[in-house]
């Protein structure tokens, strides 16, 4: 018979107000197993957990029994207080009254009955308990870092300067991500290259680093330690080693001066070459060719660069290459972009091309844009004298076909940014931003936009803009509330720049699907707290850096990705991982081999095997399932599968869930 | 509930739009094509109804300025659609004795021999109960 | 042999006396091209507008009998009118998502089966694009209308709530520039083509609607429009009421499709 102590906590009044803590200790003093019951205000506490430890050793306790709340917050508090006491952490069981009763109910007499009920199911659990013991996984220290802008780049930077080895993945040809194309970053108005670029030939150098460029994650297996992983490195058409990066095949190339595609990098503003490096500085400083628009993949002709590369690195023949690697511990900095302005006709951008985005608009003002840094409109070259700004495009917005609930952060400093920039170059332009509210949460970032409207007379408007109307003449008109003073303005605009909302990166569904890590109907990965643990994801050994976990300028992206990196370096440290003891385990005696548990298994833990049995004195070789304790999650698939009742989950055994629900049934 | 809360209950069960979803950002003024004529702009439709200023509301001409056109429907980031709000209000007048915009005796003064019946029977609709 | 399309046909009281041009032009046309149209007997006028407040009911009653109609024909409702459009069609989405307006509705009406939506409302330019496709309307074409300078003008209720109608994309559409071009014209694009002209406030601030319309004029012949098509006869009304259309003729879009078509004498 067990010696089971309960211990009720209050949770100030998140529980003792909805539930009578007193009377829960009362009624369940008496239960089967049960010598000691106690209640405290907060068990997680020290003093709480003193209690327990005191409780443990006076009264000689073999098992335990938490009323609070969910065992996804302090399981783990109270079994590493009972280890701390002696007592085998698996003897612990926590009944949640928490969110699953105090949280959810209004009457105090219902969830007081609920919280004892759910308490006699904890204890019956607890009397069937069997001390586990954890097992011991092996770490790879190696890291894998998806994607390869600011937030990837500095994470592998930080794991890779404590001295582990780190793989970068990144889909487009360079790394650099969307900060290599912005021009000036604000609140210091650094040029974003010029930052950039030396992180970038630092990844590239670091002896612990290994940059996979045009390449993309295939397929994941393994768990948090023994991560396996399908790179697929995609064929470049061009032979690494060879090439030395002198760009003839770029200016050569026929589809460089008549063909049409438009360059993503400029945002579509210019056209590329089919075999191109995105942008001068790209690393790696080897060029890529775009199969699908290339002539010669296309029909045959051509071949024209294959001819002219003095080094001869062109290798037509190229195929994607396959390569799988182990990692112990997965980022995911996989960034962002900007949402599809389809649903926003009324502001004319699809209509016009003097309406641009606001990274269009970078793209423009960098010397090394496809204008060569000087603001001109895309109608007719002539540089604008009323610039309009429009702000809240498509965030804060309640439509989902439309666009995004959330704000996007980061639009109010940049549009402040563009409209001194703009200003500080050509003082004669007039600018107005329409905005609903200005957010400026950071370091000096009020003092930015103050200057912009103080110093640079930047003309500030509170309200939005109804409609953006091309003129016979070319300009735009555009139709605007001034709120504040009460009016409906129809303003002359030359250009008008859209503060379009940020997405995260549309491939991050699949990503976050193979990693079996959470993700929010927005598609940002989920983190596994959201004020606690903001670089972590639910899933053990997945941490989350920059934009792909919610919207963020520069300055958070850096030092979330430093925190990323310090997860890892945590993880890749311990030359081991204690595993989840709760595991299946197979009873050979009643196994018939029938492969079911094999079969709805999502881990690939169970195989099968030859096994000699001993039955009632009959020696036999019996093929029978067997769990590989690394893999197994506990998920409870196969227990529940099993036809023949031989497969059980250890610390969640058949006997002990009936027991549970025997319970609350009495 | 307070009885505001209520009125506001009402208001939002009638016309199927919530005005505490309004962020005003004032897209809806933007759009609106009878903006000179109104001389409570669609924006504040949402904020009137929420301080209980509904007399001023009531008084008002712009409900019947309002050309029904859902522009500010279409537009609206929030989903408040103000031109239901709009019409709430015109409903509420309308539906008080005495409160139409558009008396019949009114209606043989403003005939014209093109007149066509969509226009009269749309008037007609809008403008009563 | 193509057997020839039937559909309902809800012309709608404007049709019948002020506008009939844009009815009969659209008869002549819908023959020329394989379809036909069988009006439904005993239609009631739509109300031209679409009653916002969630407890009406009565005035959604004429509509709700049209669509029933053309369910039990086993046909989709066909409609002209931009107003009738927008009321049939938003009446047809209450009965098929609001609980409350179809219990209402359907006993008040008793039909031998009660009515939840089943009905395809479609506007005539709908049938060109999605049923006869504006490549075979081209095909079809005897007189193009080469060199014309033509700005459709949707007015609002063809459009709006976009989500609704369903019927094209409120901020940028397409489909009259689609049909235009079908018919060997150019489409003129001004911004003022989906924006209101003014509708009913007509009867009581005709001055509003002049300055409305004097916009749409000034905007759409600032892109080089020499006429204007439309398929609403309150906006028809609106806009010959303006000065400018004296030399901007304003056509119904079905009298230029009956013209291009080679039918329009006969019509």
């Amino acid at each position: 018979m067990q010696k089971i102590g309960v211990f009720v906590c209050h949770c100030g009044t998140n529980i003792a107000a909805t539930v009578d803590v007193k009377k829960v200790v009362e009624l369940v003093r008496y239960e089967p197993g049960v010598v000691f019951a106690d209640d405290y205000m907060y068990m997680c506490s020290e003093a709480g957990q003193e209690k327990i430890i005191e409780a443990i050793k006076e009264y000689g306790l073999t098992g335990l029994v938490i009323c609070s709340c969910s065992p996804r917050m302090h399981e783990k508090t109270f079994r590493a207080c009972a280890e701390k006491a002696g007592l085998n952490p698996y003897m612990v069981e926590v009944a949640n009254i928490r969110e699953q009763c105090s949280w959810i109910h209004k009457d105090k007499e219902e969830a007081t009955k609920k919280a004892v009920i759910l308490a006699r199911a904890a204890i019956a659990k607890v009397n069937l308990n069997a001390p586990l013991k954890e097992g011991e996984s092996p770490v790879t220290k190696r890291a894998l870092v998806i994607g390869g802008g600011i937030a990837g780049i500095q994470t592998a930077l930080d794991i890779a300067d404590a001295g582990y080895e780190v793989d970068i993945v990144e889909k487009e040809p360079s790394i650099g991500g969307r900060m290599s194309q912005f021009d000036k970053t604000f609140p210091t108005l650094d040029c974003a290259s010029c930052i950039l670029t030396p992180k970038m030939v630092e990844v590239n150098q670091h002896p612990n680093i290994t940059l996979y460029t045009y390449s993309e994650v295939e397929k994941v297996s393994g768990y948090v330690g023994n991560f396996d992983v399908d790179i697929r490195k995609k064929a470049r058409s061009i032979i690494f080693d060879k090439c030395t990066g002198c760009g003839e095949c770029m200016t050569k190339c026929p589809l460089g001066k008549i063909g049409n595609i438009p360059s993503e990098f400029d945002r579509g503003l210019k056209n590329r070459p089919a075999i191109y490096m995105p942008f001068a500085q790209a690393v790696p400083a080897v060029p890529v060719i775009d199969r699908e628009n290339c002539t010669y993949f296309k029909t045959g002709k051509c071949g024209v660069c294959s001819k002219l590369c003095p080094s001869k690195a062109i290798d037509y023949e190229q195929q994607d290459e396959i390569v799988t690697v182990k990692y112990g511990a997965i980022v995911v900095a996989t960034g962002f972009d900007i949402i599809n302005l389809d649903k926003f006709g009324e502001y004319a951008y699809n209509e016009s091309p003097d309406v641009i985005t606001s990274i269009e608009l970078e793209r423009l003002m960098n010397a090394a844009g496809p204008t060569g840094g000087h603001l001109e409109r895309m109608s007719d070259h002539k540089q604008p004298k009323d610039i309009v700004f429009i702000q809240c495009v498509g965030s804060r917005c309640d439509s989902e076909e439309k666009g995004k609930p959330y704000c996007s952060k980061v639009c109010c400093m940049y549009t402040a940014k563009h409209a001194m920039l703009i200003k500080d170059h050509w003082p004669d332009t007039n600018i107005t931003v329409f905005y609903i509210d200005v957010r400026t949460p950071g370091k000096n970032f009020d003092e930015f936009y103050r200057r912009a409207v103080e110093q640079y007379h930047v003309n500030y408007i509170k309200g939005q803009v109804g409609k953006v109307k091309p003129q016979p003449d070319g300009s735009l008109l555009v139709q605007a509330a001034d709120l504040l003073d009460g009016k409906q303005i129809n303003m002359k605009a030359d250009m008008v720049v859209l503060a379009a909302a940020i997405e995260p990166n549309p491939g991050v569904r699949k990503i976050a699907t193979m990693l079996t890590a959470s993700i929010d109907n927005n598609n940002f990965l989920t983190e596994a707290h959201a004020k606690l643990r903001p670089v972590e994801s639910p899933t053990a050994g997945i941490f989350l850096s920059g934009m792909a976990q919610g919207p963020k300028d520069i300055p958070e992206t850096v030092s979330q990705a430093g925190a990323a990196a310090v997860k890892v370096i945590g993880l890749l440290a311990k030359d081991s991982l204690k595993t989840n003891p709760c595991t299946a385990q197979c009873d050979t005696l009643l196994c018939n081999g029938c492969s079911t548990c094999a079969n709805v298994c999502p881990y690939g833990a169970i195989t099968y095997d030859d096994v000699q049995v001993m039955d009632h004195g009959l020696r036999e070789t019996r093929r029978v399932a067997q769990v590989n304790n690394a893999l197994c999650q506990g998920c409870g698939a196969c227990t529940s599968a099993c036809p023949s009742g031989a497969m059980d989950l250890q610390g969640f055994s058949n006997r002990q869930i009936t027991t549970e629900v025997d319970a609350i049934c009495r | 509930m307070t009885q505001l809360e209520k009125n506001i209950e009402a208001i939002k069960e009638m016309s199927g739009s919530d005005p505490y979803k309004c962020m005003r950002c004032g897209k809806c003024t933007a759009s609106c094509p009878a903006y000179s004529e109104m001389d409570i702009k669609p924006h504040q439709f949402a904020s009137y109804i929420i301080r209980g200023d509904f007399e001023e509301l009531i008084e008002s001409k712009a409900a019947w300025k309002c050309l029904s056109c859902f522009a500010c429907i279409e537009r609206c980031p929030r989903d408040v659609q103000p031109g239901k709000l709009v019409d709430a209000t015109r409903q509420i007048v309308a539906r008080s004795r005495g409160g139409d915009y558009l008396q019949p005796e009114e209606v043989p003064g403003l005939l014209a021999e093109d007149l066509p019946q969509q226009l009269l029977v749309s008037a007609f609709r809008r403008y009563r109960r | 042999m193509a057997v020839t399309m039937k559909y309902s046909y809800y012309p709608g009281c404007t049709l019948k006396n002020k506008a009939q041009d844009l009815d009969r032009y659209a008869r002549a046309s819908a023959v020329a091209l394989g379809f036909e149209l069988e009006e439904i007997p005993e239609w009631q006028c739509c109300g031209g507008v679409y009653p916002l407040a969630t407890d009406e009911i009565a005035t959604k009653l004429s509509s709700v009998r049209a669509l029933n109609y053309a369910k039990e024909q086993g046909q989709d409702l066909i409609t002209l009118c931009s107003a009738c459009h927008h009321v049939l069609k938003r009446v047809n989405d209450d009965m098929k998502n609001v609980e409350d307006t179809r219990t209402r509705a359907n006993n008040y009406c008793e039909f031998d089966e009660p009515y939840s939506g089943e009905t395809k409302v479609l506007h005539f330019l709908e049938v060109l694009r999605d049923v006869i496709g504006f490549e075979e309307l081209a095909k079809k074409v005897v007189n193009p209308l080469e060199g014309r300078k033509i700005g459709a003008y949707y007015g609002c209720l063809t459009l709006r709530p976009g989500k609704i109608l369903d019927f094209d994309d409120p901020e940028d559409p397409k489909i009259m520039e689609d049909f235009i071009r079908a018919l060997g014209a150019e489409p003129v694009i001004y911004s003022m083509r989906n924006e209101c002209c003014g509708g009913y406030t007509a009867l009581k601030d005709p001055d509003f609607t002049k300055q409305r319309t004097a916009q749409i004029f000034d905007d759409s012949t600032g892109f080089g429009a020499d006429c204007l098509i439309t398929a609403c006869p309150l906006c028809m009304y609106n806009l010959n009421k303006s000065d400018a259309s004296s030399k901007v003729p304003v056509y119904y879009f079905t009298e230029l499709l009956a013209e291009a078509l080679g039918v329009k004498e006969g019509a």
